[in-house]
């Protein structure tokens, strides 16, 4: 669980902890999926839904491809990086290219809910559980 | 199929001394590259609004840093992670054949672009052998 968020000089730092717990957790050890493949990818529960948080910058949103079914979301897409005719290059630290990279996670997503939004280099997906997935509480007589 | 692409680790900032508030930072990956006119520096810094930035230059150096907002991730309980989040920040030493009066920054979609044009005598010319 996330620690206070109460004072604004730790929630950074708490937020870094709880990132930092649960790298390459558990969560997907079913799927199909293996860390390393580009884009990284973090995934928070919101609620009884999913938001799945992409750091892509520099993206055209045109070249950008997102498709979701039952429990998989495929993104894929290009980055292209121009330095114009007469450039000579310094120093070349940033990546581009083609990318295709689907995620299976062991939920049962609502594709038709599924909300995208590109933002300062990061792309989110908003990822609604399927109704017929949610937990429900159990009444004891 | 073209050549897949890797994902880059994060590396965080070295501290010369120690900060104020608790959190890592990071250095934002950068290219730099030179035209006849001017020499530019590209950093990525996903996740960092344009209000967030701050450039300038003291000393022959110019630091480029940028702050995200993490209160965009209150109510949101990590469950699998691949990269940590923090501020950026990176610094350059520049030579004096750059017009400081003219260096302008841009940014766009998590890049943010530094232009520091050349002073008029330092630009290139051509030699002719005879």
């Amino acid at each position: 669980m996330l620690a206070s968020f109460n004072d604004p000089f730790e929630t950074l730092f708490a937020l870094q902890r709880a990132l930092d717990a649960r790298t390459a957790s558990g969560w997907m050890e079913r799927g199909t999926a293996a860390i390393g493949s580009f884009p990284p990818i973090n995934i928070f529960q919101k609620n009884n839904d999913f938001v799945a948080v992409v750091e892509l910058p520099g993206i055209n949103k045109n070249d950008l491809e997102i498709e979701a079914k039952e429990n998989t979301i495929r993104i894929r897409g290009r980055k292209t990086i121009a330095y114009g005719e007469q450039a000579s290059v310094h120093r070349r630290e940033r990546v581009s290219g083609v990318f295709d990279r689907t995620l299976s996670v062991p939920i049962r997503i609502e594709p038709g809910g599924i909300k995208a939004e590109y933002r300062d280099g990061v792309l989110a997906l908003f990822i609604p559980r399927a109704e017929a997935d949610k937990p429900r509480s159990i009444k004891v007589n | 199929m073209a050549e897949e692409l890797q994902v880059q680790q994060k590396r965080e900032v070295e501290k010369k001394a120690e900060t104020t508030t608790p959190g890592r930072v990071f250095v934002p990956v950068t290219d730099i590259f030179e035209t006849p006119e001017a020499l530019t520096v590209v950093l990525e810094m996903p996740g960092v609004d344009r209000n967030s930035i701050e450039a300038s230059v003291e000393n022959d150096v110019v630091t480029i840093e940028g702050r995200i907002d993490s209160t965009k991730y209150e109510g949101m309980r990590p469950v699998y992670t691949e990269y940590n989040v923090g501020h950026y920040a990176r610094s350059f030493e520049i030579s004096d054949k750059v017009d400081r009066s003219k260096i302008s920054a841009e940014m766009k979609d998590g890049v943010v672009t530094i232009v520091l044009p050349k002073a008029e005598q330092s630009k290139p010319r051509k030699i002719q052998v005879s």
